[in-house]
């Protein structure tokens, strides 16, 4: 597995542990900024760990292909950057709208969260399904 | 499933035929193995650039490697 195959499943395992852990902390909770700041530090940590440990597995069973990189992986990331781009866009205008109608800062930076949330695993799903069965 | 792409090859059976093997031809022709294999695969299509490429590396004519159904 290329290194870019190996990110993009580390993307979409740490944006479901981000999730994960938003979710349990803000329901006990009094405000959502720390569980949110949490939330998004645990999901680069998990990220992070998973790419650099995983790379050490593959390095060791193949060094030249643990980290080279082609052209069929700038066209699927360019391809999941795009559906990722969609959602990303679709969450800004939520929040100009809740901004628009005087929304709490909460509804605001969580449609926000929800964006990236949604954009990060769609797009992980997209670049994994094009790694596994392919792209025209 | 739907395939990815119409582009049918040949690489494989020419690669057999000269005792290539995958990871010589991908390193030849300057791609990853698991490219190569998605290529032979026909699960990517390679750019008219790396067709040329992997055609020249046979020494063949591109038809040769690569077909387009017309249909």
């Amino acid at each position: 597995m290329v290194y870019h195959e190996r990110a993009a499943w580390a993307g979409l395992i740490a944006s479901f542990v981000t999730v994960g852990v938003y979710v349990g902390l803000v329901r006990g909770a009094e405000g959502w900024i720390w569980p949110m700041v949490w939330a998004i530090g645990v999901g680069v940590a998990v990220s992070i760990l998973i790419t650099i440990v995983w790379g050490i597995f593959a390095g060791i069973r193949d060094r030249e292909d643990a980290t080279a990189s082609d052209l069929r992986d700038r066209d699927i990331a360019r391809m999941g950057g795009r559906v990722e781009q969609a959602f990303l866009v679709i969450a800004g205008l939520g929040v100009i709208v809740l901004c628009a109608v005087g929304a709490e800062l909460f509804w605001v930076a969580n449609t926000m969260f929800a964006g990236f949330v949604v954009a990060s695993i769609v797009g992980g799903v997209a670049r994994v399904i094009a790694y596994r069965r392919g792209l025209a | 499933m739907v395939k990815p792409t119409r582009v049918t090859n040949s690489i494989r059976a020419h690669r057999e035929a000269r005792g290539i093997t995958q990871a010589e031809l991908a390193r030849r022709i300057g791609v990853t193995r698991q490219t190569l294999l998605a290529i032979e695969g026909e699960r990517y299509s390679p750019t008219l650039e790396l067709a040329f490429q992997i055609a020249r590396e046979f020494e063949v004519p591109l038809g040769d490697v690569f077909e387009y159904p017309s249909m």
